[in-house]
């Protein structure tokens, strides 16, 4: 497998870092893979400009910026327009399709929109948008196992909420999987 | 000496470097941290502060860099093994107090996590343009063991080697970081308490009215003793003699700085730590530390898919610099590559051990990113291309 590039970009305070998180320990722990996450933020606690960068690799990872991602997730209108010029040729784009507008994308591009603050909301809680997401990339991606992903999450989450985020990951994953079915 | 297993985390964990950085000094038996909160080292205390009530230690933010600094070093006169923690600007104010360690030989560690200065600078972005303070910092002539780590499993294996190295030869140790480094998450792994090393303080056998802190053993480097025990020491950053009390003049002056300085520079090959790849007929050799080194060898794998043989010396420890592997090397490959987030630090000291025996190229980077792989690339095919013609013709 060669290095599968990944970006996450949205807004401090969605679990930006912490999906990213998730889903690096998934891939380092438990699928016997090797992870380098980046992470990049401001100096304001909640509301700015967010990213991670994880890449996924058999080998060893060597330079540890993602340069060219393969798959794009984006929760903010902003980090949509910021980071789509930067997704690959046939690239997977997987976005909140209540907060971002994709409009026309580039015929190559490889869209899966997933509801994902309102399905958190569903489940009583809107900040397990991140693990609905988590989900929701799990079952389109395929880059991390489900079982992987479940153990990070309870490895990761506050013991008290695990039970919440791992039905967030579940709603998500499930969305995922019934989209691709349908395709 | 082996770590108090109840402390380890041993295990897999996916972490960043300043996380590895505080497990690696838990693991040493560093038990005393006091820092003032600075990016990108902030995490480092952090988990420190949540760690050590658990294990027994103790942190304790202090108003500013000078007294965390110097509390540090009181903590390791009380006993305990000791860090400060810090980034930059943080470090240019400890700059005082690594001149007092070193002058008092205390086994105190110094993390500095290297970001885009001087100044405030770039406070969460990464560079390495410390690595010239980490050698000539504070006033006087002093030396110190300066380690560069470039992942986060380092970072956690070097912290413990920092302690390591700083109890051995009673000298303040700095690791090196920068926030790339510090900041970046992989895959850690803690190894059980058995197999890991870790050196006791060298504390005398002797007799209080026998005992002189600042005897030299053979190694050059004197013993402590327990506070407590009934010795009654003298610790002064005043030139002293061998039982520490001032002396001052020319004579105890020159006896005591040039063993200061000898007992680095005469155990340097112990102290040494590289690592090479390819370097066998390497016609060009790529010299990197920290974070650095890893965008190097992508662009050491781009060079040789164009079928240029090129070859890898990382410094694991900058300094003590390695003088006589770098002179021997400049021997063997046509020409030398060093980049380095700075405009030009370590490439002096590369420069100044090839003494002109080939090409040295410098790809320098003001700090604020790292460089990307295809200038460190750029730089290894004129290299190839420019360097010593004899050399090239052997290898090739």
């Amino acid at each position: 497998m060669a290095s599968r590039e990944i970006k996450i970009g949205g807004l401090g305070g969605q679990g930006v870092i912490m999906a990213a998180m998730i889903l690096g320990k998934a891939a380092a722990l438990h699928d016997e893979k090797f992870a380098t996450m980046i992470q990049a933020f401001g100096p304001e606690a909640r509301g700015a400009a967010c990213s991670a960068q994880l890449i996924i690799d058999e080998a060893p990872i060597l330079y540890p910026y993602v340069l060219a991602p393969e798959f794009l997730v984006t929760l903010s209108q902003d980090a949509f327009r910021q980071f789509l010029p930067e997704l690959v040729e046939g690239g997977v784009l997987l976005y909140d399709e209540d907060l971002v507008q994709i409009g026309d994308l580039p015929a190559t591009v490889r869209a899966f929109g997933v509801p994902a603050t309102r399905l958190a909301e569903s489940l009583g809680r809107k900040q397990v948008l991140n693990l609905i997401v988590v989900g929701f990339f799990t079952a389109i991606t395929g880059l991390v196992s489900e079982d992987a992903a479940r153990a990070a999450i309870r490895e990761t989450v506050p013991p008290s909420t695990t039970a919440l985020n791992l039905r967030a990951f579940e709603l998500g994953f499930s969305h995922g999987h019934a989209l691709l079915s349908r395709r | 000496m082996r770590p108090d297993p109840n402390c380890l985390m041993t295990g897999r964990l996916f972490i960043d470097g300043d996380h590895a950085c505080s497990e690696g000094a838990i693991a040493a038996g560093c038990r005393f941290a006091a820092g003032y909160p600075i990016t990108p080292s902030t995490e480092i205390i952090e988990r420190l502060a949540l760690r050590f009530p658990l294990v027994g230690g103790t942190f304790i933010q202090m108003e500013d860099e000078l007294a965390a600094s110097i509390t540090a070093i009181g903590a390791v006169w009380g006993g305990a093994k000791a860090l400060c923690v810090t980034s930059g600007p943080g470090f240019s104010l400890m700059m005082e107090h690594l001149g007092y360690a070193a002058m008092t030989e205390t086994p105190v560690v110094f993390v500095d996590v290297q970001r885009g200065g001087p100044s405030t600078g770039l406070p969460t972005l990464p560079a390495q343009a410390d690595m010239m303070q980490a050698r000539f910092g504070p006033h006087g002539d002093c030396r110190f063991i300066a380690l560069c780590p470039n992942s986060p499993q380092e970072c956690f294996d070097l912290t413990i080697e920092a302690f390591n190295l700083a109890e051995r030869y009673r000298v303040p140790v700095l690791l090196m970081m920068d926030e790339v480094v510090g900041h970046m998450t992989e895959r850690v792994v803690i190894p059980p308490a058995d197999a890991i090393d870790i050196e006791p303080r060298r504390y005398t056998d002797r007799a209080p009215g026998d005992f002189r802190l600042f005897e030299p053993r053979e190694d050059l480097v004197p013993d402590m003793c327990r506070a407590g025990q009934g010795h009654r020491v003298h610790v002064t950053g005043l030139t002293h003699d061998e039982r520490g009390y001032p002396v001052l003049n020319a004579a105890a002056q020159d006896r005591l700085i040039r063993r200061l300085r000898d007992k680095i520079e005469k155990n340097a090959d112990r102290i040494i730590r590289l690592e090479e790849k390819g370097l066998e007929g390497a016609s060009v050799a790529v010299i990197s530390y920290g974070i650095t080194s890893r965008v190097a060898e992508r662009a050491i794998e781009l060079a040789r898919a164009a079928g240029v043989q090129v070859g890898s010396l990382r410094l694991i420890t900058a300094w003590p610099f390695p003088a006589d592997r770098v002179r021997r090397l400049a021997q063997e490959v046509a020409a030398i590559v060093v980049p380095e987030l700075n405009l030009g630090q370590m490439v002096l000291e590369v420069e100044r051990a090839v003494a002109g025996a080939c090409p040295v190229i410098s790809v320098d980077h003001a700090g604020g990113a790292v460089h990307p792989p295809e200038r460190i690339l750029d730089a290894i095919l004129r290299a190839a291309k420019e360097g010593r013609p004899s050399s090239l013709g052997r290898s090739a």
